[in-house]
């Protein structure tokens, strides 16, 4: 029998993972970042993605889009932690699975090459409606919406194109139909 | 158009208006505005500290005895890291705390000027909110803001980092405003179905148990009254946390003593074999709890806390009262009422098959302690304490380690907000400044800081502004010159290894207090105890009390790591029989 070396418990088994997309409300004021992310950090949730920006100016209210990974009980600890913060007005979760709820992200994604591989790299991006930004007789810069999964796989795609740089937003979220959030 | 003030007489205006009679605090470069500006508010008085962490455990022992905020005034760059230590205490342990801390001025924020740090970055993991604040105009307002979240809702710390030119800026005062509650934050969101369900839960349970925590005390002494009033309509049986001893009197018969890792046979089997578990006020912490999956497996689990993000968090509860203590404990006792159940009449026959159980519990005994003639032991110390001052309302406050334990498992307290210790962070050192800011909350009353000689060495300093202030804290050191927890888990858990728990060289307490200006006494053996102990009773001084103890005495019953609620470890005779066992050699 092993001698147990620790003040402390041993892990129990983890539960099952999901992927969540938390919207949260805040205060646009300095430092409330970083309470968000401190929060992540400090209690060992990881972020997949973050977005913010500033969404109502009369306001002042920014809005920050976070995608995590969790246990449902670590999903439900971050929601009421999240609430717990003094700048935070509302949070919302929705499961990635989520059908009620379109989520998108932005990249811009630079091509450099000959036109032919231009031209199969905007091949490879035509499903996702590719906006082009900038061409020069070497390059292209493209913008292009879509999920994230897609743009990972865009990405993959367009490596051997020519895909120097990519830039993406992370995902941001919105519900369908007439209801908001809440 | 209003008069204007400075930013320090706007600090010191909002004071005066939250009622803030006491500060605790150390001055320097970029406070002195406020401290220039103290003379003008003698209603306030400040306290002057030897180390800014003493000033912030001072003021938790006075917001703990008093349930008042404590207000803390440090200085930048090392004042405010200094104090960073019993802000995470205060935050661990749910203490209203507002600290005050001076910035350079703005325009030399983030150049790494004199004294410069970054205060509101590192303390924001250990507040439960700060500011900076950059412009004189919004100070009245954060001010008022910084006591409301600390007072409301769960209680914590918060810190104001005000820049020495804002000081100075003048502007016009505000006075505080009942607001709503901050970005839609309400405390109480239960509703008379969730106390339905909760007496139907207890009407129907045979194997009942109240397991209460801070929280019972951070609701004021009417939630203790109330608990009172509720156990003794049912007749349940009760326990307690570390930091709830208090809510209900240490020596009724329907409490079971303190449970977790030091706590009592009988409360800790309770816990596992009950079928109904109703936390009030607690927060199923890991010293509590034990194995996470063998945790009272049997029963239905309701959980009563004022702290949503407390629920689900470590064990999944089959119904959770978000609400104050008082409030809910209030709703449970009209509706019991209303209904007439007579749960006291009907239930006494229908769970005395478990008090029958529990008898059988307590019959081991499980505090007992072989004693001696030659050696004082320990636990005798404090029982002699205890037995020596429970006719005066005393407030008792500790330091972290063995003599935590036995003064939690000895010492028997009947009131609320008599009992001051460091649970959470587990801070050595904590002690003595939280008896300095007792006494200043209780100024006639004794004031008693049951200590470790380790643990007293971390802030002794302390002890000269308790001389300063006339302040008779008394310090009851337990001297064993081992750092005795660590000791007693290197016997049993790292095959005797004492490494680095030994204090080479102490200090002589006695000539140290006198060095200090207050009264030091020794006892070596039993026989002297008790006439010492009367004699540091008797002096109207800060006194220091070196108790000469066994220095291989352990802190038991003791739920060794790894197991379940109910495999404890019992004293020395029963250690033979269950050896320490469990899987993991996992080092957390």
């Amino acid at each position: 029998m092993v001698k147990s070396r620790s003040a402390y418990s041993t892990p129990s088994k983890l539960g099952k993972l999901d992927t969540h997309i938390f919207v949260v409300w805040v205060d646009n004021e300095a430092g409330v970042l970083a309470r968000i992310v401190g929060l992540f950090s400090g209690r060992g949730y990881n972020i997949e993605s973050l977005a913010v920006a500033e969404v109502d100016h009369k306001k002042n209210l920014s809005r920050v889009t976070i995608v995590t990974t969790g246990t449902p009980q670590v999903i439900e600890q971050i929601t009421l932690q999240l609430k717990k913060l003094v700048p935070v007005h509302k949070v919302a979760n929705f499961k990635r699975e989520d059908k009620k709820v379109i989520f998108k992200e932005m990249s811009l994604l630079k091509i450099v090459g000959n036109s032919v591989k231009i031209n199969k790299a905007l091949n490879v991006c035509k499903k996702f409606n590719p906006v082009i930004l900038d061409q020069t007789k070497k390059s292209v810069v493209i913008q292009v919406t879509a999920l994230r999964r897609e743009i990972d796989k865009m990405i993959k795609n367009l490596k051997p194109l020519g895909l120097v740089s990519a830039s993406r937003t992370g995902a941001v979220a919105m519900t369908r139909g007439a209801e908001i959030f809440n | 158009m209003g008069n204007l003030y400075s930013g320090a007489e706007i600090v010191f205006k909002c004071l005066e208006d939250q009622k803030v009679d006491y500060i605790f605090g150390y001055p320097g470069g970029a406070v002195l505005p406020i401290y220039d500006e103290l003379k003008n508010h003698p209603s306030i008085k400040h306290i002057l500290v030897r180390h800014e962490q003493g000033a912030g455990h001072a003021a938790e022992g006075y917001a703990r005895s008093s349930g008042k905020p404590g207000v803390v005034l440090v200085t930048s760059g090392p004042g405010a890291t200094n104090v960073v230590t019993a802000l995470t205490d205060a935050y661990m342990d749910s203490v209203p705390l507002v600290c005050i801390s001076g910035q350079v001025p703005t325009h030399l924020i983030g150049t790494d000027a004199f004294q410069e740090c970054d205060t509101t970055g590192i303390t924001r993991p250990c507040t439960k909110h700060n500011w900076l604040v950059k412009d004189i105009n919004d100070l009245p307002r954060i001010m008022h803001e910084a006591f409301d979240v600390a007072t409301t809702g769960r209680p914590g710390p918060v810190l104001v980092d005000i820049p020495k030119d804002i000081q100075f800026a003048k502007t016009r005062y505000l006075k505080p405003k009942k607001e709503k509650k901050i970005n839609g934050k309400v405390i109480n969101r239960f509703n008379q179905k969730d106390i339905d369900h909760l007496i139907n839960l207890m009407s129907k349970s045979l194997k009942p148990v109240f397991y209460t925590g801070g929280g019972v005390i951070n609701s004021g002494p009417k939630a203790s009254e109330l608990l009172r009033e509720l156990v003794s309509l049912t007749g349940f049986p009760i326990t307690s946390t570390l930091q709830g001893l208090g809510a209900y009197p240490g020596d009724d018969s329907l409490f079971l003593g303190m449970l977790g890792m030091h706590g009592t046979y009988e409360a800790n089997n309770a816990m596992h074999d009950c079928d109904l578990l109703i936390n009030i006020g607690a927060r199923f912490d890991d010293r509590i709890t034990g194995k996470i999956d063998e945790f009272s497996p049997k029963s239905k689990k309701v959980h009563i806390d004022i702290d949503p993000s407390s629920i689900n968090k470590i064990i999944k509860v089959d119904l959770s009262i978000v609400g104050d203590v008082s409030d809910v404990i209030r709703s449970t006792i009209k509706t019991l009422k209303k209904k007439n159940l007579k749960l006291d009449k009907s239930n006494k026959q229908k769970i005395s098959k478990w008090w029958q159980l529990i008898q059988k519990w307590r019959t081991k005994n499980s505090l007992n302690f072989i004693n001696s003639d030659e050696i004082i032991k320990p636990q005798h110390a404090v029982k002699r304490l205890y037995e020596l001052t429970k006719d005066k309302d005393t407030f008792i406050t500790t330091e972290v380690g063995q003599h935590q334990m036995w003064a939690a498992q000895h010492y028997k307290f009947n009131k609320p907000n008599r009992w001051m210790t460091s649970g959470g962070l587990g801070t050595m050192g904590y002690g003595l400044p939280a008896a300095v800011g007792v006494q200043v909350a209780n100024p006639k009353k004794l004031v008693i800081d049951i200590a470790g000689e380790a643990s007293i060495l971390m802030t002794m300093q302390e002890i000269s502004t308790a001389v300063q202030y006339n302040l008779p804290v008394k310090i009851f050191i337990l001297n064993n010159q081992y750092m005795g927890m660590v000791r007693q888990w290197q016997e049993l858990l790292h095959e005797k290894n004492y490494s680095e728990s030994y204090s080479e060289a102490l200090p002589d307490f006695v000539k140290l207090a006198e060095a200090y200006g207050c009264i030091g006494i020794r006892a070596k053996s039993p026989d002297e105890l008790d006439k010492k102990i009367k004699e540091m009773i008797d002096i109207d001084k800060p006194v220091i009390f070196d108790c000469l103890v066994d220095q291989d005495e352990n802190c038991f019953p003791m739920i060794p790591s790894g197991k379940p609620h109910n495999q404890m470890l019992l004293g020395p005779k029963d250690q033979e029989e269950n050896k320490i066992k469990g899987k993991g050699k996992v080092l957390v």
